[in-house]
């Protein structure tokens, strides 16, 4: 990135700063976010990768507070939108914002959605929550945002109840709902998880439609790194509650700094590879909660590893807007 | 093999193999139509090899698994093991037979008893079919859990003190215990992360060379599939669109499902140029699949002969071994 195309700091639309988030369990306090920092920039998509435990899907739930009650709490940071922090904001402001100016998709649509309810009614309630107080004007937006959503026939699918809908169609309801209010921020979390493939690539490019069309910033959260390859514009790689690397998606798959991001890249078969080769493979397996290594927290899995990295390492700068946390990275040899 | 100038008949060979299951509704519940969940497969899989079996959700491929296993007793069709037809068989004269056919399932948390510890999993196959005393059992439960990189102490833990990629390994180590000759692997690293996918898949290549055991490998994620197969079946809808070595699959893909199906993966590499062919709409139900070919409403190419007539399995010009069921020459 040159100076003249780096986004200017007007651009950051959502600012996350030492985000903690713990959980109080019978066993005692669990850090699922330890420290955790990004900005969201208008009109882009960031990706959040990372495995299961790693934060990122507790990440987002910070950012909505929508965290299980009473376990989960932002013990510290600051989640800064549109001059407010979200961190601190009384309920009753926040249920304006939420749903309003930032939307929400989750993994699977049917829990996202009310099953004893048609689907226009549901759609029109965020219509009715946030922006008009007549019934039918309600219903005729939400009518027009199933339309852009790509679903056919809209006027009859809003009579109908989710469990009458594909897997498919579902997802495009609840990304239908959660653009409705032409929100600032959409969270996406493993949208397209739960759906085949070739629906998978209709709902990504629908999302993608949409966010051109309405300029807004996307976060999305994902374990997939194809996904985050084809649409994302800027990449958070998380391990074990903190962030290991993020920077612009080239930079991130093309010169990957942090030995955890160079292992999963080397870990997944490539359809041009060798058939039956052996994969290269990250040793040992993602620690839990309860039993995280001191220091980095991926040293005990690190082929590069050195008595330095029992402290931890700081993010610091490997290449423009591209950060690792990582001791060795300078030493790394190249892939 | 008896006489030498016979080709070896294949491991397991299906004809035709059908599962149809009867949908109740109405007042009294009458069976009035069925579901075509696998609706006429045939496949060949010889000794040491992968069949890779891919398509989307519902097309039947989990069914033909479970078919193949016994789970399911299919409506129609032959399933021929070692040239004995399985299909035909009951429950009794089954049983010398399903030593040799095992399976590792998608969830490790929902297929291992949690009540038993994991030496009890691995040595129940070894009690159903009576095998060894105690002390002879124990001793091959340590040597399977070696085998698939699991410490001795594991046999005397219940399987939630294991993450994810352990229990698959634990799911594995059972289905060894009675040395089968094929392995029906259904989804077995969806539900795992990706750096212990490898893990798992090292394993299972490493298993099939020392062991020479056959897989029939059940996945959705092309690129998996394509690490361990010899071939690939694509299903659509109960039936198989298209079955070609894996590298013909991927080079030269015939069927209009297959390129979308490849052309739909996402794949990590950042700045992609490459085509999307974009499918409109979804899976139809198998309960009332559309006449003539099965994929014709969501087809580009479709012309009239498609709504009516189903294409057959049939050679794709040039390339030897694979099969296609379209009309076209695409």
């Amino acid at each position: 990135m040159t100076p003249v195309d780096a986004p200017a700091a007007n651009d950051v639309i959502l600012s996350v700063r030492d985000l903690v988030t713990t959980f109080d369990t019978d066993s005692g306090r669990l850090t699922a976010v330890d420290g955790v920092s990004f900005d969201v920039r208008r009109g882009r998509t960031l990706g959040i990768v990372g495995e299961s435990g790693c934060g990122k899907s507790v990440t987002a739930l910070s950012i909505m507070r929508l965290l299980p009650q009473p376990m989960g709490r932002i013990q510290g940071g600051r989640i800064l939108f549109e001059g407010r922090d979200l961190a601190t904001l009384p309920p009753a402001e926040l249920h304006r914002i939420r749903g309003g100016r930032i939307g929400m998709i989750f993994q699977e649509p049917m829990t996202a959605l009310n099953p004893v309810q048609p689907i226009g009614r549901q759609l029109s309630e965020v219509f009715l929550l946030h922006r008009t107080r007549d019934a039918a004007d309600a219903w005729r937006r939400g009518t027009e945002m199933l339309r852009k959503a790509g679903i056919p026939a809209p006027e009859i699918r809003m009579h109908e109840y989710p469990h009458q809908l594909s897997g498919g169609m579902r997802q495009r309801v609840v990304i239908a709902m959660a653009l409705a209010c032409e929100p600032a921020v959409v969270i996406a979390d493993e949208p397209t998880t739960a759906l085949d493939v070739t629906i998978q690539a209709q709902i990504l490019e629908l999302m993608q439609a949409l966010q051109r069309d309405l300029g807004l910033a996307v976060v999305l959260i994902t374990h997939d790194l194809g996904v985050i390859a084809e649409t994302c514009d800027d990449v958070i790689v998380m391990y074990a509650g903190r962030v290991a690397e993020s920077g612009p998606v080239e930079s991130i798959f093309d010169r990957p700094a942090h030995p955890y991001t160079r292992g999963l890249l080397d870990s997944i078969p490539r359809l041009e590879g060798t058939r039956k080769a052996r994969l290269r493979v990250i040793e040992g397996m993602v620690p839990g909660l309860r039993d995280l290594p001191a220091g980095c927290r991926f040293h005990n899995r690190c082929p590069h590893r050195i008595d330095r990295c029992a402290t931890a390492p700081n993010l610091e700068a490997v290449g423009p807007g591209h950060e690792a946390a990582c001791h060795r990275w300078r030493e790394l040899p190249p892939r | 093999m008896d006489a030498s100038d016979v080709p070896p008949a294949p491991l397991l060979q299906l004809e035709d193999v059908q599962m149809h299951f009867p949908v109740r509704e109405g007042l009294f519940l009458r069976s009035t139509r069925s579901c075509r969940a696998v609706d006429g497969v045939s496949l060949q899989l010889p000794a040491g090899e992968t069949l890779g079996l891919v398509g989307e959700s519902g097309c039947g491929k989990s069914t033909l698994g479970k078919c193949i296993v016994r789970l399911h007793q299919p409506t129609a069709g032959r399933i021929r093991f070692e040239g004995t037809d399985l299909a035909a068989l009951g429950q009794a004269a089954l049983k010398p037979w399903r030593r040799h056919l095992q399976m590792v399932f998608q969830d490790p948390v929902e297929s291992l008893n949690a009540r038993h510890t994991v030496g009890e999993i691995v040595a129940e196959p070894f009690v159903i079919h009576g095998e060894g005393d105690a002390r002879e059992r124990r001793e091959r439960v340590l040597g399977l859990l070696e085998k698939v990189g699991l410490p001795a102490a594991a046999a005397d833990r219940y399987p939630f003190e294991f993450s994810g990629g352990q229990r698959q390994r634990i799911g594995i180590a059972r289905a060894l215990a009675l040395r089968p000759r094929l392995l029906v692997c259904d989804e077995p690293v969806s539900a795992l992360d990706v750096s212990i996918q490898s893990q798992v898949l090292n394993l299972l290549l490493e298993l099939q060379r020392e062991l020479g055991l056959s897989y029939l490998f059940i996945a959705h994620n092309l690129a998996v599939v394509k690490h361990v197969s010899d071939r690939i079946a694509i299903m659509y809808l109960g039936r198989i669109v298209e079955l070609a070595p894996a590298e013909d699959i991927y080079a030269a893909p015939r069927h209009p499902y297959t390129r979308a199906l490849l052309s739909a993966i996402p794949r990590p590499e950042p700045r992609g140029t490459r085509e999307r062919i974009a499918l409109q709409g979804d899976v139809p139900s198998p309960i009332s699949p559309p006449p003539g070919c099965p994929f014709h409403p969501r087809c580009p190419h479709a012309t009239d002969r498609c709504r009516v007539e189903a294409p057959a399995l049939r050679a794709a010009p040039g390339r030897p071994g694979h099969t296609v069921s379209c009309h076209l020459d695409l």
